[in-house]
C-alpha cells in the first residue's frame, strides 16, 4: 500500500472511489441494482457514478433481485464484469439460487470452462431501527458455499483496496458493508492506486494478553474494548480477517498462540455462524497454547426487534466484550 | 401462408432440410444409447431423455450462429447436440469420465461448452433464465450481435424468475429468445393441473412478442425461430416461442410405469402420428430431396456413430482423484 496521507474518507466514499477507479480502468465493469443511478442508492454510496459513467454503465433495475442477479451471472460468463448492488443484506435470500446454485457452481460444473467474475455488494448490521427484515447479517450463509468468496472490510482503506481486488477477481464474490459504517466511519485512505489481496488478515492493534478476532463494524467495538482493557492493564490484540473466504487461518492462529486467549466477535448469529467457524479454526490450530476456551460473541439469536431498547440488546457492545475479556483473562 | 413465412420456408433449403434430418436422427440415436447405458447400469445418476422433442432443438439451433448462446435444461442432450456438441465428449461426460465436456464433474444435467456457445444445462427448473438473459445483456453491452436462446420446459412456467427477466429483457430490448417446450408433463403431472391462463399471454403481458409453433415440425420451428432470432439480432428485443411437443419416455429413464398420469394410447398416438423425424423424412421423400434407401443408410450410419461414441466413453478413464478440488475457484 502506498504511504498513507492525511486524507480521510468515509467508508461510503472509499467504496465509491474504488468503483469509479475500476470503471475508468475497465469498460467491462458496470453496476446493476435498484436505485443505483440518479438516486445513488438509498445509502447514497454510489452518488455521482451515473453522472460520470452514464446509464449505459450504471443500470437501474426493477425490484427483481433474483432477476438482475441472474442476469449478472450470465453477463459475467460472457465478457462483462458486473457489480450487483443488493440494497439490504436481508434481500440476499431472494438471490440465493442465482448465487448458490448458479454462480458458485458454474466454474466447477463446467470443468473450469466457464468463469463468473462478478461482485455482489450488499449490507449487514443492525442498530438502524429497521426491524427484522432490514437488519440481518447473513454473511455466514455465503461462507458455507464452495465457489464463493466473501469479503467483509472494517475500514475505508480496506474497503477500497479489497473492492478493487474483488472486481478484478475471476470468481463470484460477495462484498459486505456494514450500513452503519457508510457515513459514520471515517479513516485514512491512501491517495494512490492500491489493492489489498484477498485472504490476508490484518492486526489492527498489537497486544499480548488476549486476541480479539473481529469483523466489519465489530472491529471498532473490539478496538474500543481494547482501550478499556488497557486501562485495567490487559493488553488486547485486535485481528481482522478482512475476508472470510479465503481465510487467513495462520494469522488468527498465530495471534491466539501468542496471547493464549481469544474471543471472536462478529455481528452475524453465533449459532452455526462465522464466530463458530473462526473459533474452531483457532481451537484446532492453537489448542496447546491456549489458557482457556475460545469464546464467541455475535448477534443475539432472535429476529432483530424494532423497539430501540430491545434492538440494542441484540448487538455486541464494547462493554460486553470488555467484561468477557476481563473474565477470560482473570481465570488463568 | 403469409408472404413472410413463405420466404422463411423457402430458406429451408434442400441442404438444410437434409442436415436437420440428420441432426434429429443423431439426437434420437444418442438417447437410444443413453437408455441402453442406463438400463445396463453403466451410467450413474439420472437420465432425462429428449426423444420426441428433437425438432425444437434442431429447428432453433439451425437458425443460430455457432457463436450464439444457448442455455439448456435437465433434459438437455438434444440442445447440446443441436448446438454442435460432439457425442464422444458428451457420452464421456455422462459416464463421469475425464474426457467429458466438464471433466466428468457436471454429468448429464450440466453439459457446458464455450466452443459451441453452450452456457450450460441446468438442473434447477428455470434456473438458467437469468443466465441466458445476462448473455443477451452482454451482447447488447458489447454490441457483438450475438443472440441468446433460453430453452425451458412448460414446468418452468411456475418459476417467478421467468417473469422478472421477461420484464427486464423487454425494458432493455435484450436479444434473447425464450423457448418454452411444452411436452405436456411437469414431471408426472399434466401441465393443465399446474398452469393457469394462457401461456403466451405471460409474455405478451410484458409486451414481449410471443408465437406458437408445432414443435413436431422442424421446418415450422426453424422458420419461426429464424424470424425471431433475426429480429432480436437486429435490435428488435426479446421474444417468446411456445413449441408444442411430447416427451416419448418418462420424466427420467427410471420412470417406467406411467399409466397413473398418462395412457399408453396417448403415447402411441404421438409416436406414430406426430413423430418429428418420421414427418420430416416423409417431407424429404415427397420433395424428392432423397430416397428411402438413403434415409435407411443414414440411420445405420448415425447409429454406428453413437455406438462408437459410447465405446469411446466406456474405454476412456475417470478423472484423477486430485481433480476433486480443482475448478472450485478460477
Amino acid at each position: 500500500m502506498p504511504d498513507t496521507t492525511d486524507r480521510e474518507l468515509t467508508f461510503a466514499q472509499a467504496v465509491r472511489e474504488a468503483l469509479a477507479e475500476e470503471m475508468r480502468h475497465d469498460s467491462r465493469v458496470c453496476i446493476l441494482g435498484e436505485d443505483v443511478a440518479e438516486a445513488g442508492t438509498p445509502f447514497k454510496v454510489l452518488s455521482g457514478l451515473v453522472e460520470e459513467f452514464g446509464t449505459n454503465r450504471v443500470f437501474d433495475t426493477p425490484i427483481s433481485e433474483a432477476g438482475f442477479t441472474g442476469i449478472a451471472v450470465g453477463a459475467a460468463m460472457t465478457g462483462i464484469r458486473p457489480v450487483v448492488d443488493i440494497m439490504f443484506g436481508d434481500f440476499l435470500t431472494l438471490t440465493m439460487d442465482q448465487m448458490v446454485n448458479q454462480a458458485a457452481k458454474i466454474h466447477y460444473m463446467s470443468g473450469g470452462k466457464w468463469k463468473v467474475p462478478m461482485v455482489l455488494r450488499t449490507t449487514l448490521g443492525a442498530s438502524r431501527r429497521s426491524a427484522a427484515q432490514h437488519s440481518q447479517s447473513l454473511h455466514a450463509w455465503l461462507c458455507h458455499v464452495p465457489g464463493l468468496k466473501v469479503v467483509i472490510p472494517s475500514t475505508p482503506a480496506d474497503a477500497k483496496g479489497l473492492l478493487k481486488t474483488a472486481i478484478r477477481d475471476e470468481n463470484p464474490i460477495i462484498f459486505f458493508e456494514d450500513k452503519m459504517m457508510h457515513h459514520k466511519l471515517k479513516g485514512p485512505v491512501p491517495t494512490g492506486e492500491y489493492t489489498i489481496p484477498l485472504g490476508v488478515a490484518e492486526v489492527k492493534r498489537v497486544g499480548k494478553d488476549i486476541s480479539l478476532i473481529a469483523t466489519s463494524s465489530m472491529v471498532q467495538v473490539a478496538l474500543g474494548a481494547a482501550d478499556m482493557l488497557a486501562e485495567i492493564g490487559i493488553s488486547a490484540e485486535v485481528v481482522d480477517p478482512r475476508t472470510l473466504w479465503p481465510l487467513d487461518e495462520k494469522t488468527l492462529i498465530d495471534s491466539a498462540k501468542k496471547t493464549s486467549r481469544a474471543i471472536v466477535i462478529d455481528e452475524g448469529y453465533g449459532r452455526y455462524g462465522v464466530t463458530s467457524e473462526l473459533a474452531s479454526v483457532i481451537s484446532e490450530g492453537a489448542f496447546y497454547d491456549l489458557d482457556g476456551p475460545v469464546l464467541r460473541m455475535g448477534a443475539m439469536h432472535v429476529p432483530i426487534p424494532f423497539s430501540p431498547p430491545l434492538e440494542d440488546l441484540t448487538v455486541p457492545t464494547e462493554k460486553m466484550l470488555f467484561d468477557a475479556a476481563k473474565k477470560l483473562c482473570s481465570k488463568s | 401462408m403469409t408472404p413472410q413465412t413463405e420466404e422463411a420456408v423457402n430458406m429451408f433449403s434442400k441442404e438444410l432440410a437434409l442436415h436437420a434430418y440428420r441432426q434429429m436422427l443423431r439426437i434420437r440415436m444418442f438417447e437410444e444409447q443413453v437408455n441402453e447405458l442406463y438400463t445396463r447400469a453403466l451410467m450413474p445418476g439420472l437420465a432425462h431423455l429428449y426423444s420426441g422433442e428433437e425438432a425444437i432443438a434442431v429447428g432453433i439451433c439451425e437458425a443460430l450462429k455457432k457463436e450464439d448462446y444457448v442455455t439448456s435444461t435437465h433434459r438437455g442432450h438434444g440442445h447440446c447436440l443441436a448446438k454442435g456438441a460432439t457425442p464422444n465428449l458428451m457420452f464421456a461426460e455422462l459416464l463421469g469420465k475425464e474426457a467429458g465436456y466438464c471433466h466428468g464433474k457436471g454429468g448429464s444435467m450440466h453439459i457446458a461448452d464455450p466452443a459451441t456457445g453452450n452456457l450450460g444445462a441446468n438442473a434447477i427448473v428455470g434456473g438458467s433464465m437469468g443466465i441466458a438473459t445476462g448473455a443477451a445483456f452482454s451482447s447488447k453491452y458489447l454490441n457483438n450481435g450475438l443472440v441468446a436462446v433460453c430453452f425451458f420446459g412448460e414446468g418452468a412456467l411456475g418459476q417467478g424468475l421467468l417473469y422478472e427477466v421477461l420484464n427486464i429483457a423487454q425494458l432493455w430490448k435484450l436479444p434473447v429468445i425464450y423457448v418454452c417446450e411444452n411436452n405436456l408433463y411437469n414431471e408426472y403431472t399434466h401441465y393443465s393441473e399446474t398452469t393457469a391462463g394462457d401461456i403466451c399471454a405471460r409474455a405478451t403481458a410484458f409486451g414481449v412478442k410471443a408465437e406458437t409453433v408445432d414443435g413436431q415440425d422442424v421446418q415450422a420451428v426453424y422458420s419461426k425461430a429464424k424470424q425471431l432470432i433475426d429480429d432480436a439480432r437486429a435490435g428488435g428485443g426479446p421474444a417468446f416461442l411456445l413449441c408444442n411437443t411430447y416427451r416419448y419416455t418418462g420424466h427420467h429413464v427410471g420412470d417406467i410405469n406411467r399409466e397413473y398420469y398418462r395412457t399408453k394410447q396417448e403415447e402411441q398416438e404421438w409416436k406414430t402420428g406426430r413423430d418429428p423425424i418420421q414427418l420430416h423424412g416423409e417431407r424429404l421423400l415427397h420433395e424428392g430431396f432423397t430416397d428411402k434407401a438413403t434415409l435407411d443408410a443414414l440411420e445405420s450410419e448415425v447409429r454406428e456413430e453413437m455406438k462408437a461414441a459410447v465405446e469411446f466413453a466406456i474405454a476412456t478413464p475417470y478423472p484423477a482423484l486430485e481433480e476433486v478440488e480443482m475448478h472450485v475457484y478460477a
